[in-house]
Order: structure tokens, then sequence, then C-alpha cells
């Protein structure tokens, strides 16, 4: 089966979450113009049971040595299941020496957490981390 | 707009320094409701940026999936002494900006 | 002789009530003890925490003059790491007057009598960002709230209110936070119910929010009548819930669920 029909297929199945990053998926899309995402270099460290949805900690960290050869020019954050998927996007580059972004995020419940770094050379890469979260921003109300 | 910034007072040319910024701002999603029902309009900042000595090293573009009063840290090499500045700017205009100073030996 | 023997017995009781804790000092428990690693972490963190931007700015706003008189905080109590210590601490208490205040009624009745100047809303900006700065300098020090004197009265009350079962759901504050601490209420542990983080960052309101606050939250979620900010019965509880709390040291700006 080509993995585009087979990619197509598991989107069609209700609930389905793909582990990959779908490189049609239209936010991904407007980063890597279809380019391929390969999965590697980056890390995304989340807590493996939110406290709170509302904060949660992420750290990305990116392996690149940050030179002016080969560097991280961004990296874009995605929700699996927020109603604004692309959380963030960070912009670095050879000044910033270290390849690696702590913040604090919202999440409307458990979901798959993907950043997508792009690199000097023109390539793109990725990782997904999960996580439980059982009071869930933006929809949990009170 | 209240802001915090860490940063070292001090660093040795080429060292990679840590920095900190949280900013007050509710960050609102425009998913809340107020107490009669009402949709509270969205309101996040939506840029953010740190300019060391003028040029721009690091910047952000964020959304209601950053949590209120934003924590973002970041690195960025030492380069000469001077200034690091940080702008921000939300969905309503409001501009906020804070600087704090750096020594390079 | 068995009349003073009765005054005794009742004397002793009397005291001997006044002593009893319903949760023994060793096992008294911050808020803080019932969150998650990360959330206490975050308390902890001396940069991140985001109530330290309201005691940013009630560092600022000591300094500002106010009102007809245009006299600052610091115009009559000058440097608040000095003069503020330890006063969070010992609230609420009776002022000399005889009136019952917390800390924001203190900071207000100061705004109105001795700057001339408005008294500040409950939640305003301003209120939370001072009271945080005064609460914050008494940061490790147990609350030591007095109930003698005029202040028995208003402690006596405060417990009523505590034990007063209320609401649809007919549920007094003992029922949770006496009789059900530590078990677990859907995804969350029933926390003691203590006062010493006030005012706290709460992630529900994604601000930082008064006692008061809290206490009208409790009581939506019970489904009774929350009443209005400032109202007696909520300072007689304040009392009570720092007698509850003695020995426990401040957290101010604490973080909480």
């Amino acid at each position: 089966m080509k993995r585009r029909r087979f990619l197509a297929g598991l989107a069609a199945l209700p609930g389905a979450a793909l582990a990959q990053v779908d490189p049609l998926d239209p936010l991904v899309w407007v980063v890597t113009n279809g380019a391929q995402v390969k999965q590697g270099k980056v890390t995304v460290e989340l807590p493996q049971l939110a406290d709170n949805g509302n904060s949660v900690p992420i750290k990305i960290t990116v392996d690149s040595p940050m030179t002016e050869a080969d560097h991280v020019k961004s990296i874009h954050l995605y929700s699996e299941k927020n109603p604004v998927r692309n959380m963030a996007n960070f912009y670095l580059g050879p000044r910033a020496g270290k390849a690696e972004i702590n913040s604090r995020v919202r999440l409307a419940g458990s979901q798959k957490v993907t950043a997508v770094a792009k690199l000097s050379d023109g390539s793109f890469w990725y990782d997904t981390a999960s996580i439980v979260v059982t009071l869930s921003a933006c929809l949990d109300e009170s | 707009m209240a802001a915090r910034i860490q940063l070292p007072a001090s660093a040795k040319r080429g060292e990679i320094v840590e920095v900190k910024v949280l900013i007050q701002h509710p960050m609102e999603t425009g998913y809340r409701h107020d107490d009669v029902g009402h949709l509270i309009k969205r309101n996040v900042i939506n840029v953010l940026s740190c300019r060391y000595n003028g040029v721009e090293v690091f910047r952000a573009d964020l959304s209601s999936g950053i949590a209120a009063n934003p924590y973002v840290q970041f690195y960025t090499v030492a380069d000469k002494s001077g200034e690091l500045e940080f702008y921000w700017i939300d969905d309503e205009g409001m501009q906020g900006s804070e600087k704090q100073p750096i020594q390079v030996t | 002789m068995s009349r003073a023997l009765a005054l005794a017995a009742a004397v002793l009781a009397s005291s001997a009530f006044a002593q009893q804790r319903a949760i023994p000092l060793s096992e008294l428990k911050s808020g803080s003890a019932f969150l998650g690693a990360d959330l206490r972490s975050l308390q902890n963190d001396d940069f991140a925490n985001p109530g330290l931007l309201w005691v940013e700015r009630g560092e600022k706003l000591w300094s500002e003059p106010a009102g007809k008189t245009k006299q600052s905080c610091a115009s009559c109590h000058q440097d608040a790491k000095a003069s503020m210590r330890g006063v969070a601490a010992s609230y609420p208490k009776v002022d000399a007057r005889g009136k019952l205040m917390n800390l924001e009624g203190r900071i207000n009745a100061c705004r109105v009598e001795r700057q001339g100047a408005e008294p500040f809303k409950y939640e305003s900006e301003e209120l939370l960002a001072i009271t945080a700065y005064v609460a914050r300098q008494s940061k490790g020090i147990p609350i030591a709230a007095s109930i003698d004197g005029l202040a028995k009265a208003h402690f006596e009350a405060g417990e009523a209110a505590y034990r007063l079962r209320r609401g649809q759901m007919n549920l007094s504050c003992a029922h949770c936070h006496e009789a059900n601490w530590g078990k677990r209420l859907l995804s969350e542990t029933v926390s003691q119910g203590q006062p010493n983080g006030y005012p706290v960052y709460r992630m529900e309101w994604q601000t930082l929010g008064s006692l008061e606050r809290r206490l009208r939250a409790c009581l939506s979620g019970i489904r009774a009548e929350m009443l209005p900010y400032g109202s007696p019965e909520y300072l007689d509880l304040e009392l009570y819930l720092a007698w509850r709390a003695r020995g426990l040291p401040v957290e101010t700006p604490g973080v909480r669920r």
C-alpha cells in the first residue's frame, strides 16, 4: 500500500491520531512546502501527566551546533487537539548558541504535541510527545 | 505591561547565556465566557522579540496555546557589552518592552 | 467548693476547646503539598512563579503617592522588607477600634484614612499587588493570628461558619477539608483548605486571586449563596482559618490548581 494512501486511510478512521507528521497537513505545508519531515534531531519534553492543562511546562531541544553554516532557523510547535493547532513558532539562528526553548503551554485534553524544526540546510526534522491532561484548557471552563 | 527578565549581568565573550522572560498578560483565548455568558474576546501576545544591541537574536510567534502570563526561556551568545531589549505586542495592539544590560568581557 | 470546681472545669473545657486542633500540627499541610511536582516547583521558582509579577507591581505601588494627602505606603512604613516582616502572618486581626480586618481591609483602611484615597476593590490589580507584596514579606514566617480578647467572638463565629452545612449540597467546609482531606475527588486530591499561600496564582483563574475569591469559589462549588466581598462572615471565617493554620509558614504567592 502506498504510504500516502495508507496515511489518508488512517486519517479517514474516526479519532485517528497520526504519530508521523503529515506532510500534507496545511499548517506544516506553510513551513515545509511539501518537503519531507524526518523524525530525529528534535526532542520534545512534556510531563507524562499534566498537573493542569492551563499551564504545562514544555522543553524543545534540537541537536545542532548552531554555527553560521549549520543551525536551526525555526521551530514550529503543533497541537493535535487544541482549537488553535499551531501553538507557537520560535525563530533562532546562529546567535542563539543553543537550540533549546522552554515555555509553558495550554493543552486542551490528552494529546500529542509535535515540534518541527527547519534547519539552515533546508531540511526538516520533528519529534512528538504524548501527554495525559485531565483538566483541559480552553474546553474545561469554570 | 509588567514583565520580568532574567539574564546574567555579565558573561565572557562567546559564552552561551540563558535568558528568561515572564510577561503579565492574560493571553485570553477567546473561548472563555464571562459571568453573563458572553464570549470574552481573544487577546494574546502574538509576537515576542529580543534584540541584542539592536539586532534581533530571538523571535517567537505566540498564540492562545501559550499559557497565561507567558514564560519563555531561550539562549543567546554573549557578543558585546550592551543591552538586550525585549519587545512584544498583543492582538489589541498594546505594546510592551523591557530592557536589561549585559556586560561582556 | 463544688461551684469552684465547676467553674474550674468550665475554664479548662473552654481553654481545651481553644487549644484543640482538628488536624494535629504534625499533619498540618499547606495546599502546596497537594500539588503535582511541576506546580510545586513553579511555586518555588523565584523567577517564573507568575504571582511574583504582582509582588513586583506591589513593590512599585508601595512607593507611589496616592490620594489627597499624596502619601505613599512608604511615607509611613518606609522599607516594607523591614516594617512589614511578620505582619501578614498576624492577620486577620482586630484593630484599635475593635474592628476585625484582613490584610485587604487593613490596606484599604490606610488608603481611605491616611492617604485620603478611594479604597481598592477586591480582585483589582492594585489591591492584589499590594496584598501580595505585603504578604510576601512574611514568607516563611508561621501564621500566628490572635483569637484573644475582642477577636474571640469573631473566632467562634468563624468556627461555627466552618461547620455550618450550606448550599444545595448541604456540605460544610469541615466535611471536605477536615473529614476527607487527602482523599480523591474526581481527578484531584482534597486539600486541608489552608490559607497560608494567599493571594494565590490559581491555574483555574489564570491570574492571582484573594482568599475571599477562593471562599466564594467553594461556596459556588457546593451551590451555596456567595456573599459579597468583604462580608463579615468571610472575615470571621478567615480568622478561624488562620487559627486553624497556626504554625504553617506563609508561602505567598502560592500556585494552586
